[in-house]
């Protein structure tokens, strides 16, 4: 069955909480996800507060701050700060996102911050996304063509075959929308996921791959596609404002064009 | 990873598993156009019980043995419990992740669900030529 309550080990407790000295002109409190495997303790919130004034305007700015001036262990992932590596994707005051792009102001008094749910967690704020990437390694993304490009020049497309790869092409492969969809959740193990499904598509509706047959085969399966329910919590998730959904629905037509 | 008895099989293995079970689209297909033609029907149903006013058990019997009703009777219940079945399937696969008791509850459901809409055909054949 599907496993609602975490297990024993898992049951996140309460930690410590850092209070500022001095002042504060303006106060933020940050609670974030603690978990250290070497020790064989349950996860923790640790509770953080620090000064605004002193700190840039983004999630990932206090979270720096806090592991610079409060606490160096704290552990994430993070390197371009701006929106382009999804290293820093997390859940902040419960929705997937980038920490880089959520600004403090649009969180709630009290900012919430947790690793992306459902994933084996490494440490603190840092998910084992093994899985998800050998998913997409699965799918083979990238180009596949029996006919040699010209000689002289690159495979040409028309504008409008370009065009299709439009809202597929960004995807920074951060995985909020994998972790953010409750069929991922329950059988992430063979459902592909949102992420992996959109850069699947993102080959499918390449007019320059010569392989859409035996792509749409490998996904012809009730699990790796067929898990998708349309829940739409990949779309309101993305933080890069694309449309997951819509490219599953994309692979799911194509599959009933070829029924034809 | 997320399969504890796989720890020396590489992710990729992990990932591709069996491969495609090369099904999936007539299911996803089936599940919706049983959806459109339930529309229609469920409409022409509920429409039927509320207007006609049929007070009776006799009159009751007289509107199903007509050909139009008793045949749109037998549809719905053809259509209906089809598209039972696949909504049961759906959530048999998404929440059951033990293989033999999902395929048990697979089989047992369709079981379930062909019996139940064969007694609804055969009951309603059964009005209709009895009252020839």
């Amino acid at each position: 069955m599907v496993e609602f309550a975490l297990p024993k080990k898992s049951r996140v407790v309460e930690g410590k909480t850092f209070h500022a000295n001095g002042n504060l002109k303006n106060p933020k409190r940050f609670f974030v996800y603690r978990y250290d495997p070497d020790k064989e303790e349950n996860p923790s919130v640790d509770s953080f507060q620090i000064d605004l004034d002193s700190c840039g305007p983004m999630v990932l700015d206090a979270l720096l701050k806090i592991k610079d001036e409060i606490d160096s262990s704290l552990t994430l992932r993070r390197s371009c700060r701006e929106g382009i590596c999804g290293s820093c994707a997390m859940n902040i005051d419960g929705r997937n996102t980038l920490a880089c792009l959520k600004p403090i102001s649009e969180c709630k008094e009290n900012v919430k911050i947790y690793p992306l749910p459902h994933l084996p967690v490494v440490k603190d704020l840092v998910p084992d996304v093994n899985h998800v990437y050998a998913q997409l390694n699965s799918i083979e993304p990238w180009m596949k063509s029996d006919t040699p490009p010209p000689a002289s020049e690159e495979r040409k497309q028309s504008p409008k075959e370009r065009e299709k790869l439009d809202g597929l092409w960004e995807c920074i492969l951060c995985f909020c929308c994998s972790t953010s969809c409750p069929s991922y959740w329950w059988n992430g193990d063979r459902y592909l996921g949102p992420a992996v499904l959109l850069q699947a598509a993102r080959w499918i509706n390449d007019s320059r791959d010569e392989a859409l047959g035996e792509r749409l085969d490998q996904l012809e399966d009730p699990f790796k596609l067929y898990r998708c329910h349309t829940i739409m919590n990949c779309t309101n998730a993305c933080p890069k404002g694309l449309n997951p959904a819509k490219a599953i629905a994309s692979i799911k037509s194509k599959m009933v064009e070829r029924l034809g | 990873m997320i399969d504890g008895s796989s720890q020396f099989r590489s992710h990729l293995r992990h990932a591709r598993g069996m491969g495609s079970a090369k099904e999936g689209t007539h299911h996803w297909l089936a599940q919706r156009v049983t959806a459109l033609a339930l529309l229609p029907l469920t409409f022409w149903l509920v429409f039927s019980l509320v207007t006609l006013s049929l007070e009776g058990h006799l009159e009751f019997i007289t509107w199903l043995s007509s050909p139009i009703s008793g045949t749109l009777m037998i549809l719905f219940l053809l259509v209906s419990f089809h598209h039972g079945q696949l909504g049961i399937q759906v959530v048999v696969e998404d929440y059951i992740s033990n293989i033999t008791i999902r395929r048990t509850l697979l089989i047992v459901t369709k079981f379930i669900s062909y019996l139940l809409a064969t007694l609804g055909i055969v009951s309603v054949l059964r009005i209709i030529f009895e009252s020839l």
